[in-house]
């Protein structure tokens, strides 16, 4: 049935492609619309370029900027967890800062970082760190009430409590939300090389725009979203081998 | 004189969350003493404060009045001294068979590959051996509660206490779930609290059986069973035990007011 599901989709993607490229040849103007081959064609072309010059800068900007998301979403969760006034003091303030239009505060960013790699950071920090501080925080407070009783009854320690049932709890929640930032931090990562880079594929296929290079726009484009893709393929083949117990579930 | 191992002299329990104008009190002036080596059954009807008995022999409730001994002596510091089975069995979906009943060993602190051999050896003994890689997921109800049984025996204490174990179970395998835990109880010298609704199972499993009578005034009231061990289900259709039984449906009927 999922071999099924994704021969949909496939089929529908295809579709949707060859509809592109009929489009794209009937108008011809590739710097406007280039059609998809002429895209995979760039790509091919520029293939060194963008993945040695311009793919690491991006990928350094994404890993970065997910470790301190994931350390300080974690660490806050954690937190709230365990201290009601620190639940009460953040929570809403988390929940408040997503109605900040996160991208139109990018340029502060660069005010504050200049042009180094931590003004991309800091916008990549700021769209991931949301899915992961509220996913790691519900799944800390899903853990049953009566299991920690249960514990307790057996001497368990607050350590114990910690290891042996809150992160177990929290885990599937926290990889649901895992999912979401790596897709995120992809977008987070070119938003931020928009504003200002020497090297990088969303600094790249921003400054192909500017010579009206249609197909060069796209390619690193392309790229960006295979890297989404293969982040989110790790995330849920990590989830699969820390949660097997959930398939039989 | 042998010294009973648990014993509650006028204890009383109320919900202190509560202000203090609506506090009803759980327990009032409570006061029973259980022997070494005995199976106790507390039944009475639901919400009067069994599972708050439990609660409070644990240690994860305070008395408000009274005091609790075990073995003669005061138990101020209760948490992790008894083992305690829940209504539901409680297991942690995410540990296999083997690392639930790990479980109560690692947090006493015991070396790894002593507590391996030990759980290893009682799974054998509790029909779960072949599947202690297997999730709780997959394991039928009985056999999730001869875990979660297992797993209070590992707590390594000499007072079991379970509540309701075997309520959520069909009544074929309620019975032989039965049998098995008195030949455990039996095997393992151990003594045993066993909370129920079911006035039949206490008479079948318990030497005495504590009778919680209705808010407010929750005095228990102690019935010995007059049967002789080993037991088997027909000794339940003596004539005795037919009155008796009679007699405890009427005790836990709630009074109508004419």
């Amino acid at each position: 049935m999922k071999n099924l599901n994704s021969y949909y989709s496939s089929l529908l993607v295809f579709g949707f492609l060859l509809i592109w490229e009929a489009g794209a040849r009937a108008y011809n103007k590739s710097f406007i619309l280039p059609a998809p081959s002429e895209i995979a064609l760039t790509l091919w072309e520029l293939r060194s370029v963008l993945v040695l010059h311009h793919l690491p800068p991006t990928f350094l900007v994404i890993f970065i900027g997910l470790v301190l998301s994931i350390l300080i979403g974690t660490g806050l969760a954690i937190w709230m967890n365990g201290n009601k006034v620190a639940e009460k003091t953040f929570y809403p303030i988390i929940i408040a800062s997503q109605t900040i239009p996160i991208i139109a505060l990018a340029p502060i960013f660069v005010l504050w970082f200049g042009y180094t790699i931590w003004s991309k950071v800091a916008v990549t920090v700021l769209i991931t760190f949301f899915p992961i501080t509220v996913s790691a925080f519900d799944g800390l407070r899903s853990s049953d009430k009566n299991l920690k009783e249960l514990l307790l009854t057996m001497g368990a320690s607050k350590k114990d409590l910690f290891f042996k049932l809150y992160v177990p709890s929290a885990l599937p929640s926290f990889f649901s939300g895992l999912k979401v930032a790596v897709t995120l931090s992809v977008i987070g990562a070119a938003i931020g090389e928009w504003l200002g880079a020497q090297a990088g594929l969303g600094y790249f296929s921003r400054r192909m725009m500017t010579q009206f290079d249609g197909a060069a726009v796209f390619a690193p484009i392309v790229l960006l979203s295979a890297v989404g893709i293969l982040l989110f393929l790790l995330v849920t083949w990590l989830e699969k081998t820390l949660l097997k117990w959930r398939k039989t579930g | 004189m042998i010294e009973p191992v648990l014993e509650f002299k006028r204890v009383s329990f109320d919900y202190k969350s509560e202000p203090l104008k609506d506090r009803v009190p759980i327990l009032e002036d409570i006061n029973f003493s259980v022997n070494d080596g005995e199976f106790i059954s507390i039944i009475g009807p639901s919400g009067c404060g069994k599972s708050t008995i439990f609660r409070l022999i644990t240690g994860l409730e305070e008395p408000g009045a009274g005091k609790i001994y075990r073995k003669g002596q005061q138990a101020i510091d209760r948490l992790g001294r008894v083992g305690y089975m829940p209504q539901q069995d409680l297991l942690m979906p995410w540990r296999t068979v083997f690392e639930n009943a790990m479980l109560p060993l690692e947090i006493k602190g015991i070396k790894q590959n002593e507590a391996e051999e030990h759980v290893l050896k009682l799974l054998m003994d509790f029909g779960l051996k072949g599947s202690e890689k297997a999730y709780p997921g997959d394991l039928s109800g009985g056999m999730r509660q001869r875990l979660s049984f297992l797993r209070t025996i590992l707590s390594g204490s000499n007072i079991l206490l379970l509540d309701e174990p075997f309520s959520s179970l069909d009544a074929i395998t309620r019975l032989t779930m039965q049998e098995w835990l008195l030949d455990q109880w039996q095997k393992l010298s151990k003594t045993i609290l066993f909370i129920t609704h079911d006035v039949d199972e206490a008479l079948f499993l318990s030497d005495r059986i504590f009778v919680l009578s209705q808010k407010p005034n929750s005095l228990i009231k102690e019935v010995k069973v007059p049967l002789g061990r080993p037991r088997r289900v027909r000794d339940l259709g003596n004539l005795d035990v037919i009155t008796l039984k009679e007699a405890l449906i009427d005790e836990l009927r709630p009074r109508t007011a004419t």
